[in-house]
């Protein structure tokens, strides 16, 4: 292969080719599995949060856009499987993924059409006002929402009518979810490598030169925010899906904080990193906040702090930096 | 419950929400810094002002005082130590680091005084009703609305009056042109953040009747905060305390009549609002 005269230039049409270590999660995915067969219930979680990480990924990693509501669109998504169940009894699980996609899709599409006409403050309002407005909504809609109770006691029929979800193990469940979020990454991934990838960063790293070309800023924008939104209801659809209950807090404030916050530890814009923060960040929580719940919260704040100080980039980033700095000897 | 009781009752809700949140339109306009922690400066100010009531037995106004000196040498601290290293940080780094000292300020309260919530003592002078001729009315309430009211009046002559009130001004309208012409705005922004967080605790402390105080009240109260301030208009003082007064009358009301789904309303109202006018009501360029 004859060289290209930049580094950069060969560093851009190499960079979407996989790489040996990417199978190494899955690798990992899969052998968690067999090691750790009492903590499928814990994987689960793992799992469905990292997805959720992960298509935040790509509204706040690629397209720059902050968001304080990220939860509306999992919640809406879990509120859309568990009310199918309720009121239709609409159980396939695989439909109801791709329901739940559609819902919160749409509400994606349109909040954000609505909402990214706006930026810096009020946008960050305005998505903490949507995600505040649908708590508010399914609390008042309690006939159809099940209110602050929730709906609990779901059950779904076995995936593809072949495997049954296991009540007590979750080893289903856990599969289930590795394989869905083994879809959803490969379409992220793609996403991002592709042209419309490439635009998104454009728009994030110089929104003025973005225009100058004549990309189409605020349609790119508001694609991707539907994307991501459509991915968030699938997390949330598989959330609920496992553990067959959904009440208000799939569209929590701390929900919302915590999933921005896992990106950010792991490092966002850059696809790993939801897997690397929401490992850490879940292992840390199951283990300590248990016990030391507030101690938890003072830990939290303190690495929150450090991390906006220090380490802007998360423990990817740390790594890379690391990595450099040994290459450069 | 008639028309002038819930009108006067959500005035005086307003009123805690000007307080609290005045300072943080300001040191937003100034800077455009997204600080999340504000909420935490009122409930450390509440906890200062109850406790200090209960162990050294100090009187409501001595307590109010210390309360905003306590809280106004925090901060400034805060400011030089950790904010000042963010102002061109990112906005996504702002809202982390602030998130992050909001649960540190939320775990050392629970871990040094307790999660129950607190209640503040009044003075028998403000514990009663006061007969306004037409109408008797808690006599707590009708000094919220009053110092509010002369707050706000206090805050406009500063704004409009004064030479640093006219450099607040000319910073916030457009800040490298007050540079240029010799405005030291980091100097003005760490008076502006002092005097704010101070208010925000005098607010914490003031309100801790109406919007209780504990723990979790930074959280509970975040989103109430920034819709004042953005409905209000960045670095506006008029505007936030219309903005105020204008959500805590809704927010009364409609938690009268609708207990339920109250709330949804002022989350919709705020979001149309926003739409149409982004800069806020009296705010001149959009954020």
């Amino acid at each position: 292969m004859t060289a290209s005269p930049l580094p950069a230039a060969r560093d851009l049409a190499v960079r979407h080719r996989l790489q040996w270590w990417e199978a190494l999660p899955w690798v990992a995915g899969v052998a968690a599995y067999f090691l750790f067969p009492n903590y499928l219930a814990f994987g689960t979680q793992v799992l469905v949060t990292i997805l959720l990480a992960l298509s935040l990924d790509l509204v706040l990693g690629y397209a720059g856009i902050v968001t304080l509501g990220h939860a509306a669109f999992f919640g809406a998504g879990a509120y859309t499987v568990g009310m199918l169940g309720m009121h239709l009894g609409w159980t396939d699980p695989v439909a109801g993924l791709a329901a739940a996609a559609l819902v919160a899709g749409l509400i994606g599409l349109v909040s954000g059409w609505v909402l990214l006409r706006t930026h810096g403050l009020t946008l960050l309002m305005l998505t903490l006002c949507t995600r505040a407005l649908l708590v508010q909504a399914a609390n008042m809609f309690s006939g159809f929402t099940g209110g602050f109770d929730g709906i609990p006691g779901l059950s779904f029929k076995p995936i593809l009518g072949l495997f049954r979800f296991d009540v007590l193990y979750f080893r289903t469940q856990y599969l289930y979810a590795l394989v869905v979020l083994f879809v959803c990454f490969a379409v992220v991934r793609v996403l991002v490598y592709s042209p419309f990838g490439r635009s998104l960063t454009g728009i994030r790293e110089n929104l003025l030169r973005m225009h100058a070309v004549g990309a189409p800023v605020r349609a790119r924008q508001v694609q991707v925010y539907a994307i991501s939104a459509a991915l968030a209801g699938i997390a949330g659809a598989v959330f609920v899906q496992a553990t067959g209950y959904v009440n208000l807090a799939v569209l929590g404030l701390e929900r919302s904080a915590g999933v921005l916050i896992i990106l950010i530890l792991g490092g966002y814009g850059r696809l790993y990193g939801a897997f690397v923060g929401a490992i850490v960040y879940m292992v840390l929580e199951h283990t300590l906040s248990k016990a030391y719940p507030t101690a938890w919260q003072l830990g939290l704040g303190l690495m929150l702090v450090l991390v906006a100080l220090y380490a802007r980039n998360g423990i990817l980033g740390l790594g890379e930096a690391l990595r450099r700095r040994w290459s450069a000897r | 419950m008639d028309l002038i009781s819930i009108l006067l009752g959500g005035m005086a809700s307003g009123m805690v929400l000007f307080i609290v949140s005045v300072g943080l339109s300001v040191t937003m306009g100034l800077m455009g810094f997204v600080n999340l922690a504000h909420g935490g400066f009122a409930m450390l100010g509440g906890y200062a002002i109850v406790l200090a009531m209960r162990h050294w037995g100090l009187p409501f106004p001595a307590a109010l005082a210390l309360g905003f000196a306590a809280v106004a040498l925090l901060s400034v601290l805060l400011e030089r130590t950790l904010y000042a290293r963010l102002y061109r940080a990112s906005e996504l780094d702002q809202v982390l680091f602030t998130i992050g000292l909001v649960f540190v300020m939320i775990a050392t309260v629970t871990l040094s005084v307790g999660p129950e919530s607190q209640r503040v003592v009044l003075p028998a002078w403000l514990d009663g009703q006061t007969d306004l001729g037409f109408i008797r009315y808690r006599t707590y309430s009708l000094a919220l609305i009053a110092s509010g009211t002369l707050l706000m009046l206090a805050l406009w002559l500063a704004f409009e009056r004064t030479r640093i009130g006219a450099r607040i001004r000319a910073a916030v309208d457009n800040r490298r042109m007050a540079e240029s012409v010799g405005v030291d705005v980091g100097r003005l922004f760490t008076i502006t953040f002092a005097l704010g967080s101070g208010l925000a605790a005098v607010g914490g402390g003031l309100g801790a009747e109406i919007l209780g105080l504990d723990p979790q009240y930074p959280l509970r109260y975040l989103a109430y905060f920034l819709i004042v301030v953005a409905v209000g208009g960045l670095g506006r003082v008029t505007g936030v305390f219309f903005a105020a007064l204008l959500i805590g009358v809704l927010d009364f009301t409609l938690k009268i009549y609708f207990p339920k789904g109250g709330t949804m309303f002022i989350y919709a109202l705020t979001l149309i609002f926003l739409l149409a006018r982004p800069q806020g009501m009296f705010g001149k360029h959009g954020s």
